[in-house]
């Protein structure tokens, strides 16, 4: 149960077998990067966050991290549904997931990496300058919001549309299916059977721009809402792993201008929707 | 032998329904054991006077260890048993000692289907019919085996889990047609009953929960009872815009039949994938019950039990069909225990309901109006996002959950294992799934009035009134058996499988199996002329996911809410898949 690294995290490594080992062995399971090897789960089919061919931006991150530590980066491919933390995480067959809302109940998680928001896409040469929920355009453009897959569960798009009372044009896209929601909203308005579609900030940056139509993004934010209209995204770990959460948040702390061009290389908008997430209501 | 020979013509007197042909009152050929799902056994060898001295003949490891809600099937001296993911089908040879394995079959499910399932990866049993064996897999297979040999006949493919849709439901084979329907409508699956030829697996037809009438069945013979189920497609003008294609109505409880009036009932689950507020309307035709034909699906009539649903109240749970009365005055009717805290007594000719009676603590609604059928809500405990709703009972699993009950025509009560449950709907944290960030609506579930969890009530559906009831420490997830010995059957989450006196709830005998039991008891003849009681433990379910599937008890809202009521169940249980059968000395 001890961590060996190489010698290039120094003196703070030591702490870390210690108290790594002592986290453990609360969990009752194996410790992290035994062996030097950072095991990461993650869903072998959701671009762009992660794919098996180790293209998506998650994937990216997760080998800066593995890099700056010195370890193998391993993963266990798991498909991200109903379980995946208690699958992956606590099942003991991996140490890390990439991509979670910071201060998730299931996980410990990191400083955030990101923060983020849903987005309202259009395309440029059909509908002009959509800011805002309380456009009333909204209730008779045919409008796509992603669905959850949890009773009684709803996206911020789905909630604030529904408290204005728009129903009737609102197309839902289910979490499951063969194609990733955001590429099938993206690809439903150059079919034209939306109008505008709201997708989660990295899916909405990242198909948009692999389209030959040009697609509008503003961040949607409803400002009427009491619920959270931003999150922030951390790298999480097994709960009570306090040691690799520290070990991580230290590593994020120095690798964060090459995350930030990873982020950039994918299109997870930055810059002035970063400005309107900052102030936004958060969980 | 002349108190069996009394029961006997009690039974076929009171009940329009019989077992399915080929068998005999020994057997127990699917989970309902007849047409009407009454789940009474004729036989009356084990009384009120003997049981306490039931003790256990033989068992049997299954090897899984996920919840075991199945109905052990018995016909001709063979049992047969469907595990839980991955839907393992054992043929157990009655009429040798310690009953070994006769044939084992393994359909290899696809291992990605339980990362669908929302609530365990169960399954509810196989079907006998005509000297097959029919079950389906959680991957949306329906197969058919031969029940001498295991040897498979046939195999049709009739969903997709990538698109989040399962099948954990019991077949029902009625006129040579197989009845299947899907789960997952959480995952806006559209929910179908599907009639498959039993001979070839072929659909002959399905019947969508949503959607135009032609694609729900909906002809010239529809004639619901209620003015607002009357009008031209209602699966889609109740629903805001297309959100019926992805409406919900998923069919994963039990299907009955009547043989007379040659008419299916079973019930059709929540509306979904959107919260309420999504999707404003009736919500056609979820969360209600069709009749419908069994040679051409087409619906008589429906009757919806929550429209428009806001707290998760699928509307699945079995119709058990009686006849109330005597005679040529007996009145035809079906008894609904609902999630939604009411036991109905409907007309099953017509669909009106004759009584709606409170089973368990109920502030969601203050009752049904018998004039309009609608169920009358109560406002202030709608959820809505952003705020705290407290005190929602019943809890979102309802007052009963898929758990069955027993009717016995001896006692005229209906025995209805459910729980005590209510919850408080909170805003959640952060959440999120493939990657997508959302804030849901999140249940914490607790103990209802009394602090009890869990009831085994007995309902009078002449007087429309609870007769008695057991309070028990834990939801009791199992199903009911009762028999013309007067002993009703029931199991806990802890493990005790239980006999009390069917005529007023006394105990008489008691048993710890090794597991949690959330099966179905069922009662045979054995090829030795003795009669046997049966038993499927092994925690799970929605409400033992937390044992079955390792979940992390710090989570009150894991299993839907279900972890917070039940953070002791680890404790009181632990996993594993266990055959237990029982028979006198």
């Amino acid at each position: 149960m001890s961590l060996r690294f190489r010698e290039r995290d120094g003196v703070r490594l030591a702490a870390l077998v210690m108290a790594g080992a002592s986290a453990a062995a609360l969990a009752g399971l194996p410790s992290a990067m035994d062996s030097g090897v950072l095991r990461v789960c993650a869903d072998p089919d959701n671009a762009p966050f992660s794919t098996r061919d180790g293209s998506g931006f998650e994937n990216r991150i997760a080998s800066l991290m593995a890099d700056a530590l010195g370890a193998e980066l391993r993963y266990y491919w798991w498909p991200q549904r109903r379980g995946f933390v208690r699958n992956t995480l606590d099942a003991g067959v991996c140490d890390v997931v990439m991509g979670v809302p910071a201060h998730s109940e299931a996980v410990l998680t990191t400083p955030p990496y990101y923060r983020a928001g849903y987005m309202f896409a259009y395309r440029a040469d059909r509908v002009s300058a959509l800011t805002s929920y309380d456009d009333p355009r909204l209730r008779t453009l045919r409008i796509g919001v992603p669905l959850v897959g949890n009773d009684m569960a709803a996206t911020p798009p789905g909630n604030a549309l529904a408290h204005r009372g728009i129903a009737d044009n609102v197309i839902g896209y289910v979490p499951l299916g063969t194609v990733p929601v955001g590429q099938r909203m993206i690809e439903a308005l150059g079919e034209g059977t939306i109008d505008i579609a709201l997708v989660w900030a990295p899916q909405a940056g990242y198909f948009a721009h692999r389209e030959p139509f040009e697609v509008k993004l503003v961040p949607a934010i409803d400002t009427r809402a009491r619920e959270a209209q931003a999150f922030d995204m951390a790298v999480g770990v097994r709960r009570g792993d306090t040691a690799l959460r520290e070990t991580l948040t230290r590593t994020l702390e120095r690798i964060r201008p090459q995350i930030e061009a990873v982020l950039r290389e994918y299109d997870v908008p930055v810059g002035d929707a970063q400005r309107v997430w900052a102030s936004a209501r958060t969980p | 032998m002349r108190l069996a020979v009394l029961a006997a013509c009690a039974v076929a007197g009171a009940m329009a329904n019989a077992a399915s042909p080929g068998t005999n009152d020994g057997d127990w050929p699917m989970p309902g054991r007849d047409y009407a799902a009454t789940r009474f056994s004729p036989l009356t060898d084990i009384n009120a006077s003997n049981v306490a001295t039931l003790r256990p003949a033989f068992t049997f490891s299954t090897g899984v260890l996920r919840g075991h809600e199945a109905a052990p099937i018995v016909v001709n001296g063979t049992m047969y048993i469907v595990t839980p993911y991955p839907n393992i089908v054992y043929a157990l040879d009655l009429s040798k000692p310690g009953a070994p394995v006769k044939w084992k079959y393994e359909p290899h499910p696809s291992a990605s289907a339980q990362g669908v399932a929302c609530c365990d990866v169960v399954n509810r049993g196989a079907t006998w019919d005509s000297g097959r064996i029919f079950f389906n897999t959680l991957d949306d297979q329906t197969i058919a085996l031969d029940a001498s040999s295991g040897k498979q006949l046939w195999r049709t493919k009739l969903g997709e889990i990538s698109n989040g849709e399962t099948m954990t439901m019991a077949p029902l084979v009625v006129k040579g047609k197989v009845l299947v329907g899907n789960s997952g409508g959480e995952y806006g699956v559209r929910g179908w009953l599907t009639a498959l030829d039993a001979s070839t697996g072929k659909q002959v037809w399905r019947a969508y929960s949503t959607g135009p009438d032609s694609e729900v069945l909906i002809g010239s013979k529809f004639q619901p009872h209620y003015q607002s189920d009357k009008g031209k497609d209602l699966g889609v003008s109740t629903w805001p815009g297309t959100a019926w294609k992805i409406g919900g109505g998923t069919v994963w409880g039990f299907v009955t039949y009547d043989p007379q009036a040659d008419l299916l009932y079973y019930g059709t689950a929540n509306p979904g994938p959107w919260n309420p507020e999504q999707r404003p309307g009736d919500n056609k035709w979820t969360a209600g019950i069709f009749a419908r034909e069994p040679d051409t699906g087409e619906a008589h009539w429906f009757y919806q039990w929550s429209p428009h649903d806001m707290h998760d109240y699928d509307g699945i749970n079995e119709n058990i069909l009686i006849d109330l009365g005597d005679g040529a005055s007996a009145r035809k009717v079906l008894v609904h225990p609902d999630r939604n805290g009411y036991i109905y007594v409907v007309d099953r000719a017509s669909g009106q309901v004759i009584s709606a009676t409170p089973y368990a603590a109920i502030t969601t609604s203050t009752g049904v109006d018998l004039e309009t059928g609608k169920l009358k809500y109560a406002p202030d405990k709608i959820p809505k996002d952003g705020t705290v709703v407290r005190d929602i009972c019943p809890a979102s699993p309802g007052a009963k959950d898929w758990q069955p009950a027993a009717y016995s025509p001896r006692t005229k009560l209906v025995y209805i294992p459910h729980q005590n449950l209510c919850q408080d709907a909170v805003t959640s944290q952060a959440n999120y799934i493939s990657g997508t960030p959302y804030v849901g609506a999140e249940v914490r579930m607790k103990p209802g009035p009394g602090g009890h969890r869990g009831e085994f009530a007995a309902f009078d559906p002449v007087n429309a009134r609870i007769a008695w009831k057991i309070d028990e420490d834990l939801p009791v997830w199992s199903g009911a058996l009762v028999t013309a010995g007067d002993v009703v059957f029931y199991g806990t989450m802890d493990g005790w499988f239980k006999a009390v006196d069917a005529r007023d709830g006394k105990p008489l005998w008691q048993f710890k199996t090794g597991s949690g039991v959330i099966g179905q008891p069922v009662s045979y003849r054995g090829p030795d002329g003795k009669q046997y009681i049966a038993i499927l433990s092994g925690v799970g379910g929605w409400a033992g996911a937390l044992v079955s599937g390792d979940l992390d008890t710090r989570d009150g809202t894991a299993a839907l809410g279900f972890v917070n009521v039940l953070p002791d169940l680890k404790d009181k249980t632990t996993k594993g898949g266990m055959l237990y059968v029982f028979a006198l000395p």
